[in-house]
């Protein structure tokens, strides 16, 4: 392989792993706080991706006010997602609120569906976000500079909240014991649904950002991502944000190089994910920044 | 306990609003299409022809009864699965006649045993996999199959854009893919004289969005022409993100390219690509083309697609079995689709052979100025 291959190659898996770094986070934020797999997730980072198109189509606006107004409506869409869906189980086994999301996700996909039509759309991506540069023989889309950045700043912003603010402590109290930190006078249900909302309004990012580099709309397009994020997420340390970041470029990188590698098994690229996983789960099942718990669900 | 009889009241209640159903009147024509899915947008098109259809043949006569014509409308979730469900509901619980579809030779193969156990015929519009109708009696199509779509491009790859080596990004979980790939690989070599033209096969699956990685491999092999015979969700991409990469070699398709969405998504990227269809607006054929082409422009004030003619011949074509046979019974109306010969449809004359496939002339289209424009003709 020649260097000029090798280096596209890798320009193509920080691309792709950045993106999954970027979604896995909200995964694990959620999952550090409420202890849910919120399964819906993949499903939020469709929605903003639909908002932000129409928000374009339908009433013409700018693209990143398009954009601004997306992440909010889906932020709000996430609490109140919270509210209907998670908050009346919370005292329920945590099995429940599992099913509750897993439900929630078809919820949300069928009525895209209904909403949206069953086929796809295609996206009109900003010009600056669409336009190829070129690194001496390595082409790269623009937007696939962008994402890097994002995320690096998100998790750096993320990790200040949850480390040096007021509303950060509330949420790690309530993230170790949920009843403890009620007594303690933390409200416990604004911080729940402060992490829903920036959960859902980093998933909507996500989408949005998804929808500029692969700008092809349809209701079921979260399904895979999510659960590729979600094994991200995993793989790094569910409930460990850098985990998540870690998890997603690892995905990116072994997902692109084995191809690179091997092309015959392009055909199998998914599957490679996949036994990244069980390989994680067998030798260090708490992922591989997290921490040894009793039980997850 | 009092609560127990209310909750049984209530349930037997609905049971019965729902088993008191009304008797059947009218002929139903099953209408097997994805809907949802990755391949909505195709199912959409053929959907469209079979309700012209509908809309100017309404009825049928059998004796001296006019049957109301019946769509109902079974959506297969572009999921070989979900198809096989689709396709049982249509034969057990609506008790079709014919069954019309599908777009995706994939889901009409996964419904194939099914009507060939339920003995109701058939009629593929848009699914050109030769297993569609090979070894299945019931199964029949009003299109060509891809032994002769493969050759097709090759001859345009190697006599027009004079390639002479290519690469094949196909789409592994997808046999029309693997079909039509195969079928264009041994037609290029042949015509090359050269057993090493395909310099390589790179696969990805149905629902992938991110090419980069095969797409960098092509750039490796530099070849001279690309054939991506794959579903237009996918395809759009593939052919933007080649773009993106700086790779300029021309692309080559098959029919699941002509949707609007290829282009919605494609935009830009996918101009000057080329593939080959079933039917050309600028190029009518019989005088039903006329009739169809008349009726949609006035519908839908658009041009349609080549599938959508598809849909209305397939309609027609189970009509007239219908009215042929005299007969509701499915297994001869099953005989007399197998008879027809030289029947006048919107996309070409139809005669079916043995295997229950049509011979039909391939049309080649282009992708310019954002429009599918019309390039030539190949008779078989």
């Amino acid at each position: 392989m020649t260097q000029a291959l090798f280096l596209q190659h890798l320009a193509n898996a920080l691309a792709l792993g950045s993106l999954y770094a970027l979604i896995a986070i909200g995964y694990t934020m959620v999952y550090g706080i409420l202890r849910l797999i919120n399964f819906a997730h993949g499903d939020v980072f469709m929605l903003g991706a639909y908002l932000a198109f129409y928000g374009l189509a339908l009433f013409a606006l700018p693209w990143w006010l398009s954009l601004a107004l997306a992440l909010f409506v889906t932020a709000f869409f996430g609490v109140g997602l919270e509210r209907v869906a998670y908050r009346p189980l919370r005292d329920s086994p945590r099995i429940s609120i599992m099913i509750s999301a897993i439900g929630a996700s078809f919820l949300i996909e069928n009525l895209a569906v209904v909403l949206f039509g069953g086929r796809p759309k295609g996206v009109n991506v900003p010009t600056i976000l669409n336009t190829v540069v070129n690194f001496g023989p390595v082409s790269v889309l623009s937007v696939s500079l962008v994402i890097p950045v994002c995320t690096f700043v998100i998790l750096a912003v993320l990790l200040w909240v949850v480390n040096g603010t007021k509303t950060g402590m509330a949420m790690r109290a309530v993230s170790t014991d949920i009843e403890a930190a009620r007594l303690m006078g933390v409200d416990v249900d604004k911080v729940v649904s402060f992490t829903f909302g920036t959960g859902s309004l980093l998933a909507a990012l996500g989408g949005i950002l998804w929808s500029y580099k692969y700008p092809q709309l349809n209701p079921l397009m979260g399904m895979m991502p999510g659960i590729k994020c979600f094994i991200a997420a995993v793989i790094g340390g569910i409930g460990n944000i850098r985990g998540a970041v870690l998890g997603g470029f690892l995905l990116g990188f072994i997902e692109l190089m084995t191809v690179a590698f091997l092309p015959e098994l392009s055909g199998y690229r998914d599957a490679f994910a996949f036994v990244l996983l069980i390989l994680v789960l067998l030798v260090k099942p708490t992922g591989l920044l997290g921490k040894n718990q009793a039980e997850k669900v | 306990m009092k609560r127990f009889g209310i909750v049984l009241a209530a349930f037997a209640a609905l049971l019965a609003l729902g088993c008191g159903a009304k008797a059947p009147t009218g002929v139903k024509f099953g209408v097997f299409e994805p809907m949802t899915g990755a391949n909505a947008g195709g199912g959409a098109l053929e959907v469209e022809g079979v309700k012209l259809a509908n809309e100017l043949y309404p009825t049928v006569k059998v004796g001296d009864k006019e049957y109301p014509i019946e769509l109902v409308i079974s959506d297969n979730k572009s999921d070989k699965v979900e198809a096989a469900n689709a396709a049982q509901r249509l034969v057990d619980k609506d008790k079709v006649k014919v069954v019309l579809g599908s777009w995706g030779s994939s889901l009409s193969m996964a419904a194939g045993p099914i009507v060939q156990k339920a003995k109701v015929p058939a009629i593929g519009l848009s699914c050109t996999n030769p297993l569609v109708t090979k070894g299945n009696d019931y199964y029949f199509r009003v299109c060509f199959i891809d032994p002769f779509q493969g050759t097709v491009m090759a001859n345009y790859a190697v006599k027009e854009v004079k390639a002479k080596k290519a690469v094949i990004i196909r789409e592994v979980s997808n046999d029309y893919s693997v079909g039509l790939a195969k079928f264009f690989a041994d037609s290029f070599k042949a015509l090359t004289k050269d057993q090493n033209s395909i310099l390589a096969e790179l696969n990805y699956n149905t629902g992938d969005q991110d090419f980069s990685a095969q797409l960098t491999e092509v750039k490796k092999y530099n070849p001279d022409v690309i054939f991506a015979p794959g579903n237009f969700t996918e395809s759009a991409l593939v052919v933007k993100q080649a773009r993106e990469l700086g790779i300029k070699t021309p692309f080559l398709g098959g029919d699941t390219w002509e949707t609007p969405e290829f282009i919605d998504v494609g935009k830009a990227a996918v101009e000057g690509t080329v593939f080959s269809t079933f039917f050309a607006t600028e190029v009518p054929i019989t005088e039903t083309s006329k009739v169809f082409l008349d009726a949609y422009r006035k519908k839908y004030n658009k041009e349609p697609a080549a599938v959508t003619a598809l849909g209305f011949d397939g309609y027609l074509v189970a009509r007239a079995a219908i009215e042929k046979a005299q007969s509701l019974d499915t297994v001869k109306i099953r005989d007399a689709i197998a008879a027809t010969k030289d029947f006048p449809g919107a996309a070409g004359m139809i005669t079916l052979d043995e295997n229950g496939d049509a011979a039909k002339s391939a049309v080649i289209k282009t992708v310019k100025g954002g429009k599918f424009t019309y390039l030539t003709t190949v008779q078989p």
